[in-house]
């Protein structure tokens, strides 16, 4: 009884050893494909940010408004954001390499999975960024001209002009990663109606006196009616 | 559109740039009007766009100086046309010189007068009509070039003898305007474009952005080939890139007293073009001038011919209190616009002169030029979209143009030029603080 007790712990542990030395090259080569994969992912984080700082990129972010939300969160400039995010992508990227070449049954499909989707979440990043310098392009256009316009409110037209193209940006942002895209076109549709709605009704109930010196103003300068002063000829 | 073509003298080879065929800029019946035109000395230009109410009488001003003028010479009108719908290019083209002769003068001209149109586009774009009108030039080789607003009420027939003679006989290469203005029309050209174009470029230029002048074919075919034609900017403000190109490239300039000159019917509400077809292009210069002005300290004045700038002085009502709303809305919507493109400091003094109330209100002049000496640079920076910098000194200019009202409500036209050249040297002496800026952004 004790010798085949004694013989089957052996036997466990010969087989255990065996795996194991079947395995230890498996995860040797995991340790050097994760260690190779961090040197690599080190070196692309400075190139990128080599790179976004020789294209200026804190600038384009600070225009787009991007910069004034990361600080409020307390997260670093959006150059060294975005490399950090290069490196960790990309170190994740070998250490997931590394993961398949273990040879666990069930990940891989993960893995190839994760693998596929990486060009989608770049894409929705570009996206993201993008429509924030859209945003902030278009909205202070709209406060520019409406200044120069002398047209009442123009921070709140800016503001309008800037939380449409947001929400939009927004939608095609989940979109992109497939993220309860029913959901967010449905969510799209009420907060977009509901804004369009809201502006509708404020114009109508508190734009209605504005809205006639609008017209007044017009249809009497058209009609010559308002020469009482000279305008300035800048030129 | 050929009206009393003749035979023509040829007295040398006439230069035809095939380049400019090649390019399809010029249409073909455009250069073979040209060429069967041939040599010519005088060339006048006509930018239109449905200007059927004033090109008349602007052709026939034309006409009748040349038949005082330069009734011995070869001339040509070359009318560079929007794609008009009022029938302004055949206005242009039919006009009669006999008419002109037989109302207001005997002379005969002894040569044939010459009148083409080429439609370039149908839409205005100041850019290409001057484009249009420097190929012609080009081709024609005149001894000397003008250039006419289409739509001015003042132009009188001794305005082109004043500015073609000095080009074509006495050897400018470009002769600028000066005329008797309202003192309180074109405050644009007074506050801003000339004393930056002056304490820039060191030349007291009085008017950079003309709607008139007479140029050289040494300086057109300078022009023609230096400047980037395929940039969208460069389509804008050619009046002042070009008087830019002529300081840079080191050309004999000239000014003349023309007389006076009607307020154009502007309003207010053109300042922002206004803006980008001036500073916006002289701030651009900046970038591809900096040899040129940096080294240039105080500046010196051009030959004069006639009398210096004149103001007339009748009295005008003016909506100062809109001016200041605009400029008061301006600094208080636009804080986040002039955190971007101000000093800290500068900016704090415009908050506080954003609280005075009109009586009290002055825009100082040494703030007025820092504030335009910051924008420069941001232009230079791009710290925000450049065109949005132009547009965001607006309503500053509006309330510098204030203060311009205020302090020259009751003075004399000498007080009027004291006070814009005390400006000037404002902006002269505070030149280091632009390089500082510059040299710091770098």
């Amino acid at each position: 009884m004790r010798e085949m007790i004694v013989s089957e712990l052996t036997r466990a542990m010969q087989e255990l050893v065996k795996d194991f030395a079947r395995f230890l090259p498996r995860l040797i080569v995991f340790v050097i494909i994760a260690f190779a994969g961090w040197v690599i992912a080190y070196l692309l984080k400075l190139i990128a940010r080599s790179i976004l700082r020789l294209i200026k990129f804190d600038k384009l972010s600070e225009n787009a408004g991007a910069s004034q939300l990361l600080a409020k969160a307390a997260l670093p400039p959006s150059s060294e954001l975005l490399s950090r995010l290069v490196f960790w992508v990309a170190w994740l990227g070998f250490i997931l390499l590394g993961i398949n070449a273990l040879g666990i049954f069930g990940l891989q499909e993960h893995i190839s999975r994760f693998f596929l989707f990486l060009p989608r979440l770049f894409a929705a990043l570009f996206i993201m960024f993008v429509g924030l310098l859209a945003a902030s392009f278009f909205s202070r256009a709209t406060l520019l001209a409406a200044v120069n316009g002398n047209l009442p409110s123009p921070r709140l037209l800016s503001i309008s002009v800037r939380a449409v193209i947001v929400v939009f940006v927004i939608s095609m942002f989940f979109e992109e990663l497939g993220i309860a895209d029913q959901t967010v076109l449905v969510a799209f549709g009420i907060v977009f109606g509901a804004v369009m709605l809201g502006l509708a009704i404020a114009f109508g109930a508190g734009g209605k006196e504005l809205a006639q010196r609008f017209l007044e103003h017009k249809l009497v300068h058209a009609n010559g009616d308002d020469k009482n002063e000279d305008e300035l000829s800048p030129l | 559109m050929l009206k009393e073509v003749s035979t023509p003298e040829r007295t040398g080879a006439l230069r035809t740039d095939a380049k400019l065929a090649e390019e399809g800029f010029l249409t073909d019946d455009f250069v073979r009007q040209l060429i069967s035109v041939g040599e010519i000395d005088i060339l006048v230009g006509l930018p239109t766009h449905n200007n059927a109410k004033t090109i008349s009488s602007v052709v026939a001003a034309i006409q009748s100086g040349i038949l005082q003028s330069f009734s011995r010479d070869r001339a040509a009108i070359i009318d560079a046309d929007a794609g008009s719908r009022d029938g302004t290019p055949d206005l242009v083209v039919s006009a009669s010189i006999d008419d002109v002769r037989r109302r207001d003068s005997n002379r005969f001209a002894l040569r044939t007068l010459h009148s083409i149109s080429m439609q370039y586009g149908s839409s205005p774009a100041r850019g290409i009509a001057f484009r249009t009108i420097l190929s012609a030039a080009e081709l024609l080789r005149p001894r000397a070039s003008a250039v006419f607003s289409p739509d001015s009420t003042s132009i009188q027939p001794d305005w082109l003898r004043s500015l073609l003679k000095p080009v074509s006989t006495e050897g400018f290469d470009l002769v600028l305007p000066t005329y008797t203005r309202h003192k309180f029309d074109g405050l644009l050209v007074t506050n801003l474009l000339y004393p930056v174009t002056r304490a820039l470029y060191g030349l007291r230029i009085r008017e950079p952005y003309a709607s008139e002048f007479a140029f050289s074919s040494r300086l057109g075919s300078h022009f023609l080939s230096e400047n980037s034609w395929n940039d969208e900017t460069a389509r804008e403000g050619c009046e002042v890139r070009f008087t830019v190109a002529a300081i840079a490239g080191g050309f004999r300039i000239g000014q003349v007293y023309l007389g006076a000159k009607d307020p154009l019917d502007r309003s207010a509400a053109d300042l922002v073009p206004a803006l980008r077809q001036t500073i916006g292009v002289l701030f651009g210069s900046m970038e591809s001038n900096l040899s040129v002005w940096t080294n240039k300290t105080g500046s010196q004045p051009i030959t004069t011919i006639g009398a210096d700038q004149q103001f007339a002085l009748e009295p005008r009502r003016i909506n100062r209190k809109r001016l200041l709303d605009m400029f008061r809305a301006g600094v208080a919507e636009l804080d986040s616009v002039f955190q971007s493109i101000l000093a800290p400091s500068t900016l704090a003094e415009l908050r506080g002169i954003a609280r005075l109330e009109e009586e009290d209100f002055r825009y100082s002049g040494e703030l007025w030029v820092k504030t335009v000496y910051e924008f420069a640079v941001a232009h230079h920076k791009a710290v925000i979209n450049r065109d949005h910098i132009i547009q965001a000194l607006a309503p500053l200019f509006r309330g510098r143009a204030l203060t311009f009202l205020l302090e020259n409500r009751t003075a004399s036209a000498a007080a009027v030029e004291e006070h814009i050249e005390n400006l000037c040297l404002e902006f002269e002496r505070l030149k280091p603080y632009l390089l500082e800026l510059w040299k710091d952004r770098e």
